[in-house]
């Protein structure tokens, strides 16, 4: 087996053209994880620009209201930025530039990892450019203004269903096509190594300032860890220094749209099966001959045929779990979470939010769960009064 | 010999490639047999994959156009049968991983030696990951290809000396498609190809013109061309046999003089 494996799944499964480039990133990130120079940037980044670290906020009304484990929520919504994502963006683009690079791509769903990948150009002096897909452009055009805004260029990708698989795949295509000045910042744990290991080593911070949080407030572990998975980057980010303590549950919630019996769906594990795609075996929603499936949810940051192989080998062992969380659930629990406790999540994370809303009273009184709030909601606004039937201006 | 070598053995090989499918199964066998007697060494047939991320808009046009005439992996293999009735024509399929590992990498390669294909291009699956397919592809006696990229660089000896059938020459940096002209020292890629292995080396990637086959079929033993004939598919739909046979002649005479 090849380097970069989560059990079977991971790898390199990328044109010729690209290899020496992930090597050579492999090699950059390899040598700059154990910089001390480098951690010491990145940690002032962190803390001084991006706002870490995030709070760790007891949701007490929503704790009362369910009246069954306690419930805290990790606000990464409250990142600069307003999601997880910049959490990665930052390191990558700081190790292009060590790197030499002066030039970042990125592909984008929600727009949130655009956002941010804008963000961090903007901040380090890097040249931008976002790939989106045209559908997306249209559901999240706040965010389309917000990259352009901060000096990015936005690509509109027609092709394929014109999402988030869509603006991957063009993405991969820009990257073979100019490499010597440019780094791809891959949103999520997924694509070829380095790739998921680089990004959930980016994203570890999350799970890390949880435990501690954590251990400060209540003295012990949550029960549980919750967190939504598109490709997985904010939950592994989440669930990564709980692996080894075996009593914390980890538990991805996938969309699954209309239903996982429609094909309306992007719930990868309930409805996937192995493949390999996006440089990467993992699990993937395609047909019997392999097509990638052309997935739908509500959420267009998980609107993506598959998980990142970390979360992949994650299922397999059975160290995590994962459920599946139709619109409608996540919907009504972006609107309970926003009147119980004044916190509008986005519509990513809402979808861990209604999974706590079922686990929670199942359990008792002196039970944790811990909610990744991955991101805020303001970019959904609009999306979910449409959903509701009402028609606001952005 | 194999069938791939022959396409080699008499002078510079004209390699053309053909979306299986597009516009319909049955143009797709009429355009193999206008293609050989136009004179095509060697035919490459692209199975549709949904999402072809080394391809440019062309190709991924005639990848889409091929999926919603309903083109599956079982009706390309029925072609095949059909095609090895008729011709002895060397014939490589290009697909993406997915397309074989879905369909159980044994029992695609099975059926694929069995139907008369002498061997398989995969985009993505470099060096690194070609264990798993080539092994069983050597088991059924077919030639899993490997490719080399202007960016290969010291890669080149590893990838070549472990080759088989022909290796892919890829001319140019970004994805498949027309291109007014290409920069890349394809002599120097081709000498270390040779200083590693004796085997045939095929260009492709943005070739269309007869000037830019010559040129390419200069420094190495074939050239490859997609993109221009799938723009003539796409251009002339069920009437592209005519067109795509009277430039596959064009492109072939324009490297035979070379021979």
């Amino acid at each position: 087996m090849t380097t970069g494996r989560f059990g079977i799944h991971g790898g390199q499964y990328i044109p010729e053209t690209l290899m020496n480039a992930v090597i050579e990133l492999e090699e950059a990130y390899n040598h700059y994880k154990d910089d001390p120079e480098f951690n010491r940037e990145l940690t002032e980044l962190f803390n001084n620009y991006a706002n870490r670290p995030s709070l760790l906020y007891y949701a007490e009304r929503m704790t009362k209201d369910l009246g069954g484990a306690k419930i805290y929520l990790k606000r990464e919504d409250l990142n600069h930025t307003g999601a997880h994502k910049i959490n990665n963006v930052l390191g990558q683009v700081l190790l292009a530039k060590k790197m030499g690079k002066t030039r970042v791509i990125a592909e984008t769903g929600a727009g949130q990892h655009g956002v941010a990948t804008a963000t961090a150009a903007a901040l380090m002096g890097m040249e931008c450019e976002i790939f989106m897909g045209e559908e997306d452009t249209k559901r999240q055009a706040l965010n389309v203004y917000r990259m352009r805004l901060l000096g990015a260029t936005v690509h509109a990708v027609t092709t394929g269903t014109a999402t988030l698989k869509d603006a991957v795949s063009e993405t991969m295509r820009e990257w073979t096509n100019r490499i010597a000045d440019t780094h791809y910042v891959l949103g999520s744990c997924m694509g070829p190594h380095p790739f998921p290991t680089i990004v959930r080593d980016f994203q570890a911070v999350i799970s890390k300032e949880i435990k501690a949080q954590i251990l400060e407030q209540e003295g012990r572990l949550p029960d549980a860890v919750l967190a939504c998975v598109g490709g997985g980057s904010n939950a592994i980010g989440a669930f990564y220094h709980f692996i080894e303590d075996t009593d914390v549950r980890l538990i991805g919630c996938e969309a699954a749209g209309r239903g996982i019996h429609t094909a309306e769906t992007a719930a990868t594990i309930a409805t996937g099966k192995l493949g390999i795609f996006h440089g990467m075996k993992s699990y993937f929603c395609q047909d019997e001959y392999g097509q990638i499936a052309p997935v739908y949810s509500i959420s267009a940051g998980l609107d993506y045929p598959g998980i990142g192989p970390e979360h992949a080998n994650l299922y397999d062992t059975g160290r995590a779990e994962y459920v599946a969380i139709t619109d409608d659930e996540a919907v009504d629990a972006f609107e309970y979470l926003s009147r119980t406790e004044g916190i509008i999540p986005a519509i990513e994370s809402a979808h861990a939010v209604a999974y706590a809303r079922k686990l929670a009273p199942t359990m008792t009184k002196d039970q944790i769960i811990v909610i990744n709030v991955s991101g805020r909601g303001d970019k959904d606004c609009a999306a979910i009064a449409r959903y509701r039937g009402e028609n606001i201006y952005e | 010999m194999s069938r791939i070598l022959q396409a080699f053995a008499n002078g510079k090989a004209f390699i053309p490639f053909i979306t299986c499918g597009d516009p319909s199964l049955d143009v797709t066998e009429q355009l193999v047999y206008a293609m050989e007697q136009a004179g095509a060494d060697l035919i490459e047939l692209g199975i549709p994959f949904s999402d072809p991320t080394a391809e440019g808009p062309v190709i991924q046009s005639a990848n889409i156009r091929a999926l919603s005439g309903g083109v599956t992996t079982d009706k390309v293999f029925d072609l095949v049968r059909k095609l090895r009735v008729n011709t002895q024509i060397p014939l490589v399929f290009m697909t993406y991983a997915n397309v074989v590992f879905s369909y159980g990498i044994e029992r695609f390669v099975k059926t694929a030696a069995e139907a008369g294909i002498d061997g398989i291009i995969l985009p993505d699956v470099p060096f690194e990951e070609k264990e798993e397919f080539d092994t069983i592809c050597k088991q059924y006696g077919l030639d899993f290809i490997s490719l080399i990229a202007p960016t290969s660089e010291h890669r080149i000896a590893r990838i070549a000396s472990d080759a088989h059938g022909f290796v892919y020459c890829v001319s140019s940096l970004g994805v498949t498609g027309v291109r007014s002209q290409i920069t890349t020292d394809i002599g120097h890629m081709v000498q270390l190809v040779k200083t590693a292995k004796n085997i045939p080396c095929a260009v492709g990637f943005g070739i269309s013109t007869p000037e830019q086959a010559k040129k390419m079929a200069a420094c190495a033993d074939g050239v490859i061309v997609g993109s221009a004939i799938v723009k003539l598919c796409g251009a002339h739909g069920a009437d592209c046999v005519q067109p795509v046979a009277e430039y596959v002649k064009r492109m072939k005479d324009a490297i035979r003089e070379l021979s």
